[in-house]
């Protein structure tokens, strides 16, 4: 590691914030104490085990239980026509219906006559242990009877393509344009002296967080609740889901999320598990559980990706870009889940990437496919962009004839740009991009490791030296409600935080965020105890139960810091405005002469008149002695709605070596500079860059969701489903560079995907880079060694 | 994934095990360190109805050296012979092939016997004793009996061994005079995609993953033997095998592998 830019010199160096912090999550992580959904135990819970198309599309003929009813411990086996009558017309939602006339197909948790995607629920086992419902479930027989299956998405949209939906007419769920200019751009086109245009694919991958999902339902029968825990990122979206669903009053249910290891964007959701739990546990008025397996979940939850991608450079002389033109095909997968129409518009706003490009022009044509539905995946959008636009960029560098640093430089938005309207009609809030390459290009030492390339290509080595960069800007920080709304989302995007003093002075945070990993309660922690000059021991952070935190919306879209956090920070603030009064009152002071000073107000220069804060708290909570009027007790709640996205960038570099006799491809050096504004705990800053490099590395070389034609899915555990490990990862070299945004009052920005959306092009683009002079422009993802030794055969004249 | 029912026994002996096995017949297993057998039967590609626990046969973890022969008890763990000062001296390969299987855990865990009777052809060390011209002893009800390397490996996850004979223990020469092992994969984890262990400067070659079970590189060896050099030597590696595709490599570019390893593994081992 190596951080060569001390981010505390940007927030006050007099506290916690801007050091870095161990985590207080940790301890209970590591030696097991921490409590996650499978270690649950409920009195009388029955377990449920799905039953799951083993076809791609085929119509369900029936479904004999009878063979599972024989086992012990199996009490029944329920088809989706027995099942229907529990949801009624409630479906699965979709929150993100991005246009007015897209389509989206009803979506039952459990299918009734279509079976659609290998994975699909087709019927349920209830059982008395998970041992008897896994069992039951493989002991039913489903009798299929085939249908033709979509499975590519640009076969989906032939002419003569057998449907997804049949009663749809069509494949296609919606088109989404973005061009607000279509004459300027044809005329860039036109007028251009070098144009660049790539297709590329982004394969799907497979979330694999570090616990699957789970879900335990379980009802109040007398008082008509319902409590669900599940292995979510969202227990209050969840709550209003459920809600809407089942038609349960939403004041009858609590969502807890216990303790969840990783969701990565897949445990965004409103998954048919958690509608089957419940509708069950309130049907039957027992427990009802569900554990999901690492098979199953490749594909009962989620995927990411899944796109192909044309993209046009239209640039001058010099390679100054002028317009850019995006033609998206979205694979959606055979249903719509929770935000997956919404998920290729996150990147709909970035396919200029961090260039100060004039002419804007997207558009996006999303696909039904037979396989499990896509959705948001960390980046979600925003990867898949930056991908195409920095694989575009070098191309444009190879055709203006410089490297591609000198292509970057000439078209970056300028440091004293910000803030800046993008051509898609954002508004970036700051940054100094040339700054950021600029020191990823000497920490890189790049003289030297072209020197080293120049000698290898020289000297016909086997192992061929390439450099790829990747420049990025993301929006996150989800989001200015109202901006959510012209986008059709269903939801704002504001967040919500309660600050309460104790009597003891400790205090209590109540977040709206939803941790899985990221350490909120570290964070949380430190912001309120610089705040309030205390310890950040001293303060409890709170979250994840809605009947502990009954306001809030949740984590994704490395929003928690730039939204949750800011709730957090204004809501100390005014806690301290109002300990303040109290404070003067008993100095008998102007609160106005009062400064707060080592976690106490003071008369300004009177150090001998100070009031502690432990008195201000005591003194609140006895309420014998408050100002007139004055409301006992010391707590304040804010819900923070965001003025503007916040807009993390950087620029990574990686440097890989392939060995040409194999077509093994090893990172043998990657540094990263993030702009993420102001650090509140630069160890976490970095793990996350860590994690979301080799998350993004992971797409570049090891990771593929692969389905047979046929739409059998083939990599469904962790042995063909190639999750690098630590072993894989590179020795990262990790810097930053601070522009305090100026969104919010602490001038933060978001770190959680920065490096998913930097590695992929940053890998993919040295890879080609060391290939090049054999005249390979392009790789595949994933550049497995035969995948890329295959490229190197076919450019040498296919001997093998 | 969830395995079927099973029962389950512990064998307090290897005289005991293989009792339990007579009685049992093919329905029983033996679990050893289980690494390979319970990933198996999660995913209910294996459904014994009957386990024969023999993890806790520590008279048979021991390795030592007598006259040129190295015996070792049939439930070492990989992480011992990893681990093992002798064959650091006397048997080098054994204790760098296993540092290269799996992972941490499954080291501690995975047993010598276990991988053997495995007979997995992507599995490195049967290819080691393979090199090695090893012998691998088998006790059944009728008391033990040797069977060589070369004559083990008969299928695909298929060996010589009996339904109710049990490995007890595996012999390979004292060696450390020119030998390397080449492991090609993805993640450091993971099987090997191909793998190429070289013993006695050639003497030994053989090959991981090549086809449906550890095999010998005769044509190799005997071009080395003839004096060939390692490049002309290797562009025999694939010579009549129909190694497996899968996502990882498909047939023709696992030949291609198996000539460049060969190579590789033939120069490490010194032979120019």
């Amino acid at each position: 590691m190596t951080m060569t830019d001390d981010p505390a010199t940007h927030l006050d160096s007099a506290g916690h914030m801007g050091r870095p912090r161990l985590r207080r999550e940790d301890p209970a992580l590591l030696t097991g104490e921490a409590q996650f959904i499978d270690d649950m135990s409920l009195h009388g819970e029955i377990w449920v085990g799905i039953v799951r198309s083993t076809e791609a599309h085929a119509t369900i003929l029936g479904v004999d239980g009878s063979a599972a009813l024989e086992i012990d411990g199996v009490t029944e086996v329920l088809s989706g026509a027995d099942l229907a009558p529990l949801w009624g017309e409630g479906a699965l939602p979709c929150a993100w219906p991005v246009t007015d006339d897209m389509r989206n197909p009803a979506h039952l948790p459990v299918a009734t006559s279509v079976a659609k995607y290998v994975g699909d629920a087709v019927a349920v086992v209830l059982a008395t242990s998970r041992y008897a419902a896994a069992d039951g479930a493989a002991a039913v027989s489903v009798d299929y009877d085939p249908l033709p299956a979509v499975v590519d998405i640009e076969a989906a949209v032939a002419d003569g393509a057998p449907l997804v939906h049949e009663d749809l007419g069509t494949n296609e769920s919606y088109t989404w344009p973005l061009i607000p200019n279509p004459e300027a751009v044809d005329e860039a086109f036109a007028n251009a002296a070098h144009v660049v245009s790539e297709r590329f694919v982004q394969q799907r991958l497979i979330p694999a967080p570090m616990e699957p999902r789970g879900v335990v339902a379980a009802p109040g029968v007398a008082s008509g609740e319902l409590t669900l825990y599940s292995a979510t990122q969202i227990p209050h979206i969840l709550k209003v889901m459920t809600a809407v669903t089942l038609g349960i009053p939403e004041h009858k249910i609590r969502v807890v999320a216990p303790s969840v290891g990783g969701g990565f964007g897949c445990k965004l959701n409103v998954y048919a598990e958690e509608i089957l739990c419940s509708a069950l546990a309130m049907d039957r008025g027992v427990p009802v559980r569900w554990t999901e397996s690492r098979s199953e979940a490749a594909t009962a939850t989620i995927q990411g990706r899944g796109q192909v991608q044309h993209i046009e450079l239209a640039a001058d002389d010099n390679g100054k870009v002028q317009a850019v033109r995006v033609k998206l095909l979205a694979d959606m997968g055979a249903y719509l889940q929770l935000v997956t129409p919404g998920v290729p518009l996150l990147g709909g706003f970035l396919y200029h990437g961090c260039y100060d490009i004039a002419h804007y022009s997207f558009e996006c044509t999303s696909v039904f496919t037979n396989k499990t539905p896509t959705d948001a995946y960390r980046g979600a959008g925003r990867p898949e962009a930056t991908y195409a636009v920095e694989r575009a960029m070098d191309s444009l560098a190879v055709a203006v004839g410089v490297t591609p640093e000198e292509i970057r430089s000439r078209n970056f938005i300028a440091a004293d740009a910000f803030p800046y309207e993008s051509c898609a009609g954002l508004i970036f809030d700051s940054g100094d991009y040339q700054t950021v390459l600029d020191k990823a290009v000497e920490m890189a030492g790049l003289d030297g490791v072209r020197a080293t390339q120049a000698q290898r290509r020289a000297d016909g080595s086997n192992r061929q030296i390439g450099v790829g960069f990747s420049s990025y800007v993301e929006m996150c920080g989800l989001a200015p409600s109202r901006v959510l709304a012209s986008l059709n989302y269903g939801a704002g995007g504001w967040e919500a935080a309660t600050v309460r003093v104790l009597p003891t002075a400790k205090v209590q945070v109540i977040t709206g965020s939803t941790p899985h990993g990221q350490g909120h309660e570290t964070s949380w922690s430190m912001i309120v105890a610089d705040k309030l000059g205390i310890d950040p021991d001293d303060v409890e952070v709170l979250h994840s139960d809605t009947a502990i935190s009954p306001t809030g919306l949740d984590t994704y879209g490395s929003r928690s810091l730039s939204v949750g956090g800011t709730a957090v920070f204004m809501a100390t603030d005014k806690v301290l405005d109002k300990a303040r009064l109290i404070a003067a009152h008993q100095l008998e002071a102007n609160e106005d002469d009062l400064e707060y000073v080592d976690g106490a107000f003071q008369v300004k220069g009177t150090p001998t008149a100070a009031v502690p804060f432990a008195a201000i708290a005591f003194a609140a909570f006895t309420a014998h002695d408050l100002p007139d009027g004055m409301e006992p007790n010391l707590e304040a709640h804010v819900t923070y709605d965001p003025p503007n996205f916040t807009f993390p960038n950087g620029t990574h570099i990686a440097v890989v070596e392939v060995d040409t006799d194999t077509g093994d491809v090893d990172i043998v050096d990657y540094v990263a500079v993030d702009d993420c504004g102001n650090q509140v705990n630069p160890m976490i800053v970095e793990g996350q860059v860590h994690g979301g490099v080799l998350q993004g590395a992971a797409q570049a070389l090891y990771e593929d969701a692969v389905y047979t034609e046929d739409g059998q899915i083939v990599t469904v555990n962790l042995g063909d489903y190639l999750v690098p490990s630590a072993a894989e990862a590179p020795a990262y070299r990790v810097a930053s560079h601070v522009t305090p945004s100026p969104t919010n009052p602490m001038g933060v920005k978001g770190i959680g995907e920065a490096g998913t959306i930097a590695a992929t092009p940053a890998v993919i683009n040295a890879v080609v880079d060391a290939l090049r002079p054999m005249g390979i422009t392009d790789v595949a993802m994933p550049a497995s060694p035969q995948t890329v030794w295959r490229a190197i055969n076919e450019a040498q004249g296919g001997a093998s | 994934m969830i395995p079927a029912s099973f029962d389950y026994e512990v064998a307090e002996s290897a005289e005991h095990a293989v009792a339990l096995l007579a009685e049992h017949g093919d329905e029983a297993k033996l679990l050893a360190g289980g690494h390979s057998l319970i990933p198996m039967m999660r995913f209910r590609l294996a459904t014994p109805t009957v386990l024969v626990d023999v993890g806790r046969l520590d008279d048979l973890r021991y390795i030592n050296a007598d006259n040129g022969t190295i015996s070792i008890g049939a439930l070492t763990r990989h992480s011992e012979l990893e681990h093992s000062e002798l064959l650091a001296r006397s048997c080098p390969m054994m204790a760098s092939v296993a540092a290269l299987v799996g992972d941490p855990a499954v080291r501690h865990r995975g047993t010598l016997g276990g991988t053997l009777a495995h007979s997995d052809p992507a599995s490195d060390l049967p290819a080691a004793v393979l090199a090695l011209g090893g012998t691998i002893v088998a006790r059944g009800p009728s008391g033990d009996r040797e069977i060589a390397a070369t004559d083990f490996f008969t299928g695909y996850f298929e060996s010589a061994l009996a339904d109710d004979e049990m490995i007890v223990e595996v012999r390979v020469p004292a060696s450390d005079a020119g030998w390397n092992y080449q492991k090609f994969n993805r993640r450091a984890q993971d099987w090997a995609i191909v793998g190429v262990a070289v013993a006695d400067a050639g003497a030994g070659v053989s090959l991981v993953n090549m086809g449906s079970t550890p095999l010998r590189a005769s044509a190799v060896e005997a071009a080395v033997a003839s004096g060939a050099s390692a490049a002309d030597a290797a562009a025999l590696a694939a010579e009549g095998l129909q190694p497996p595709s899968d996502l990882n490599a498909d047939a023709d570019y696992r030949r291609h592998l198996a000539r460049v390893f060969t190579q590789r593994a033939l120069n490490a081992a010194g032979v120019a």
